[in-house]
């Protein structure tokens, strides 16, 4: 029985290219992986956004123009599901943004997990605990 | 010797960041190394069949089946990315699977190292 903990970073704008929502799918996936692995065998992924993926976090989101589910939607999901997110704090300064303009839990549709904003020497602290890092 | 697990999102043709993530896993095969190549987004382009080798374009199709063919080298595209692109079973190369992108992550579970190209 192991556990391999993956921490995707998100650094990529949102809509913009595919990659940002390509990472909370794949960290989304690690709740089903256990049909390829032997029993009590885990992968647990959490996810991170700095630099410009700090903006895939912002809430009210109008995918609708796009006719695509919004990433605020992937963001509710992964709360939902108890993945531990981690917002850079250094970097929702630099836009002006704060905990008011961000989706930070997953209430509405039964969530008990909090998206946490938090300085950058602490996802620093998450990436070197993981086992495996994954840049989007 | 060792496993590779390597996850890319990169497009054939229009990037060269495939071309590194194929050239690096047949340097790994060479070496004796196992390697699990995930196509992901734009790179599931890479599991189509009927690629066309032109000497202005990377080609990767016939590296691909060499190492296939080596036993020693796994390469998946996401069923998902793959058919929202219109490339479906009969569209595949011979020798790549499909599947959801857990497998993906399954595969990072026993790898030495994981290498993961996240952007076009």
């Amino acid at each position: 029985m192991a556990t391999k903990r993956l921490a995707f970073v998100v650094r990529s704008l949102p809509y913009k290219t595919e990659a940002s929502r390509l990472a909370l799918t794949h960290a989304i996936a690690s709740q089903s992986v256990e049909i390829y692995l032997a029993d009590g065998d885990l992968v647990e992924a959490s996810i991170a956004f700095i630099g410009d993926g700090v903006l895939n976090c912002h809430k009210n989101q109008a995918a609708k123009h796009y006719d695509v589910t919004t990433l605020e939607g992937h963001m509710k999901n992964t709360l939902l599901l108890d993945l531990k997110v981690l917002v850079c704090k250094e970097d929702l300064d630099r836009f002006g943004l704060t905990e008011n303009d961000l989706l930070m839990d997953a209430e509405d549709i039964g969530g008990e997990t909090n998206a946490q904003i938090v300085p950058f020497s602490e996802i620093a602290k998450e990436m070197e605990s993981v086992d495996h890092l994954l840049f989007c | 010797m060792g496993k590779l697990t390597i996850g890319t999102f990169s497009s054939l043709v229009g990037s060269l960041s495939l071309d590194f993530a194929v050239k690096l896993s047949q340097a790994a095969v060479n070496k004796g190394h196992k390697v699990d190549l995930w196509l992901s987004g734009n790179a599931t382009m890479l599991s189509k069949k009927g690629q066309k080798s032109f000497k202005d374009y990377s080609s990767l199709a016939k590296t691909v089946e060499e190492l296939i063919a080596t036993g020693n080298f796994q390469i998946t595209a996401c069923e998902a990315c793959a058919a929202a692109r219109g490339y479906h079973k009969e569209d595949t190369m011979e020798g790549v699977k499909s599947h959801s992108m857990d497998w993906y992550l399954a595969s990072t579970f026993d790898a030495d190292r994981v290498l993961h190209i996240g952007g076009d």
